[in-house]
C-alpha cells in the first residue's frame, strides 16, 4: 500500500483531459479521457459529480454525501474509491 | 489500463493503431468514430497507414455530412471521436467540425501532426471545445524526423506540442516507431520529458497502407525490440505519477494476436474522406466489400445491417484453428486486413498467431527485414514515401 494521497483537509479535483458527463446510451456516467472511456458505477458517480460541482475538502464531502444518504456510514468507501481514481490518474489532490 | 467495475477503450492515433477495450458486455454500439477528414497531408511518412490508392479518392464529405455523420454516430452511442485524416488540419472548417462535435457532447481528439497548427489555432479549438490535440513525430531529432517525414517539420513540431499545453490542453505525443528510428528511444523519451509531456504513446508501426509497402525496411530488429522494450519499461517505472508512457507492443514478434479492434464491427466506426464506412481503417482493402457509404445509407443501417459491418462478427465466419480455439473470445482471431495482406483470404487466423499454419509468413518477413538490414546503403531499397505522385505511380491511377 502506498502513501494515502488524501486526508480530510484535501481537495480532490479532476485531473487534465478529463470529463465527467451522463451517457444516456450507456445509462450510467462515464468519465471520458484522450482516447478513452470509463463507465461509472452508482457509488463512483455519486463521488466525482460533487468533485466536479464544486471545490471542497474530503470532509466537506463526506458530509454532503452522508446527508444524501441518510447518514449512512461512508468514510471509507469515499477515502478507498479516492486513491483508486488517483491511481488511475483520473484525480489530483489540491 | 484495468479498473474496477468500469470499462475502457483506448484506440491510439490515426497513424498506426490497434484499439484495445475491456469490455464486458455484449452489447454494440459504435463507441469509437475515426473521422478521416482528408487524405491530404503535408507530410509523407512512408509508415503511412492510409490506402496506397488514397489519390484516387476525391470528393471529400462537407462539413453539413460530417455534420450528420456525427449526429448518427453520437445518437447511436458514440464517445470518442478522432478527427484524424491525412492532416485533419487542411480541412478549412475544422473549428465548425469541432464545435459542433463538442456540443453533441463527443470527447474530441484531433490527431495531427502538427503541421498547419498555430498557438492561434491551439486556443481558438479549445475554445470550441476541443478537448485532445495529439501532436505525433517522427523520431527525436530533426535530421531523422525530417528525413523520416519527408519535410522540414521538426521544430515547428516542438513549438506546437508545447503551445497545445500553455493552451491548457494535456500534452499528448505520439512517436511511431520502426527500425530507422527505434534506436532512439531513449533520446524520444528524454524529448518528451523535456517537453513536459502528460501522455506519451509509443507505437509500434503495423504494416498496413504504405507501412506495408516499406515493411522490409521499417520492420524492427528482434535485439532493436528488446532493448527498446527494456528502455520504455525503465522510463515508465521513473515517470510514474508524472508522464504516461503507453508501449505499443509490435505484433510480427508475438506469438498471439492483437483483439483488432476488439473484435470487428464491435465498437470501432471509420468513416473515410469520401464517406465511406469501415469497420477499421484499413478495411477497404479487403475483398468483396461493399463499402456503404454515409451519403446514401444511414449509419445505423450500415452498423447493424450491412454485410461489411456483418461479415466477420461473433464467431461462425471462423475457420480452423480459430473456430475451436479456446482464445478466440480474447483475440477474435486477430486483424482480418493483416490475415488478407498476408494469406490472400481474410477469413484464416491472423499469421501472428503461432497455432496459424501461415505462421512462417510472419517469420518470413522477419528474416526479409534483416537481409534489408544488413544491406549497404546503397544496396538498401529506398523507404517509398506516402505522396499523390507515387500513390499514383504505384496504384497506376
Amino acid at each position: 500500500m502506498s502513501e494515502p494521497k488524501f486526508t480530510e483537509n484535501s481537495v480532490p479535483v479532476l485531473a487534465l483531459g478529463y470529463r465527467f458527463q451522463w451517457e444516456p446510451a450507456q445509462d450510467c456516467y462515464v468519465l471520458l479521457y484522450p482516447e478513452g472511456m470509463v463507465k461509472l458505477n452508482p457509488a463512483a458517480s455519486e463521488i466525482l459529480k460533487r468533485i466536479i460541482e464544486k471545490k471542497q475538502t474530503v470532509g466537506e464531502l463526506i458530509t454532503e454525501l452522508k446527508i444524501a444518504f441518510d447518514g449512512a456510514d461512508l468514510d471509507d468507501d469515499v477515502y478507498q474509491f479516492l486513491e483508486e481514481a488517483h491511481d488511475n490518474d483520473w484525480i489530483r489532490a489540491e | 489500463m484495468t479498473t474496477t467495475g468500469s470499462e475502457q477503450s483506448k484506440a491510439p492515433g490515426s497513424i498506426a493503431g490497434s484499439l484495445s477495450m475491456d469490455d464486458t458486455s455484449n452489447i454494440r454500439q459504435p463507441l469509437w468514430l475515426l473521422a478521416e477528414l482528408t487524405y491530404a497531408c503535408p507530410l509523407q511518412c512512408p509508415y503511412c497507414s492510409n490506402p496506397m490508392d488514397f489519390a484516387n479518392i476525391k470528393s471529400e464529405l462537407t462539413t453539413q455530412e460530417w455534420i450528420e455523420v456525427f449526429k448518427e454516430a453520437r445518437a447511436m452511442g458514440a464517445t470518442q471521436l478522432g478527427l484524424s485524416g491525412g492532416e485533419p488540419l487542411v480541412r478549412p472548417d475544422i473549428i465548425e467540425l469541432i464545435t459542433e462535435a463538442r456540443n453533441l457532447g463527443f470527447y474530441t481528439n484531433l490527431i495531427t501532426s502538427g503541421i498547419g497548427l498555430t498557438a492561434e489555432k491551439a486556443k481558438a479549438f479549445k475554445e470550441a471545445g476541443l478537448d485532445h490535440i495529439q501532436v505525433s513525430f517522427q523520431a527525436s531529432s530533426e535530421d531523422l524526423n525530417n528525413l523520416i517525414a519527408g519535410t522540414d517539420a521538426f521544430q515547428h513540431k516542438i513549438e506546437m506540442a508545447k503551445a497545445v499545453k500553455a493552451a491548457g490542453y494535456p500534452m499528448v505525443l505520439c512517436f511511431v516507431t520502426h527500425r530507422q528510428n527505434i534506436d532512439k528511444i531513449d533520446e524520444i523519451l528524454d524529448l518528451a520529458i523535456n517537453l513536459d509531456a502528460d501522455y506519451v504513446e509509443l507505437a509500434t508501426t503495423q504494416y498496413y497502407g504504405w507501412a506495408m509497402h516499406n515493411r522490409d525496411q521499417l520492420l524492427p530488429l528482434k535485439e532493436q525490440l528488446v532493448r527498446a522494450e527494456a528502455i520504455a519499461h525503465e522510463y515508465q517505472e521513473k515517470q510514474k505519477g508524472n508522464m504516461k508512457i503507453y508501449y505499443v507492443v509490435p505484433d510480427y514478434y508475438e506469438v498471439r494476436p492483437k483483439a483488432c479492434m476488439n473484435g470487428w464491427g464491435n465498437v470501432f466506426l471509420t468513416i473515410t474522406p469520401d464517406g465511406t464506412a469501415l469497420p477499421c481503417h484499413a478495411a477497404r482493402e479487403l475483398p468483396g466489400m461493399e463499402l456503404p457509404n454515409v451519403r446514401d445509407t444511414s449509419i445505423s443501417d450500415i452498423w447493424n445491417g450491412s454485410n461489411d459491418f456483418n461479415r466477420f462478427r461473433g464467431f461462425e465466419w471462423m475457420k480452423e484453428p480459430c473456430r475451436s480455439c479456446d482464445e478466440k473470445e480474447k483475440d477474435f482471431g486477430g486483424c482480418r486486413c493483416q490475415a488478407y495482406m498476408l494469406t490472400g483470404d481474410p477469413a484464416v487466423a491472423d499469421p501472428v498467431c503461432d497455432k496459424s499454419p501461415h505462421h512462417h509468413l510472419i517469420e518470413e518477413a522477419i528474416a526479409k527485414g534483416r537481409e534489408e538490414a544488413a544491406k549497404t546503403e546503397e544496396a538498401a531499397k529506398p523507404l517509398v514515401f506516402r505522396n499523390p505522385k507515387n500513390s499514383k505511380e504505384i496504384c497506376g491511377l
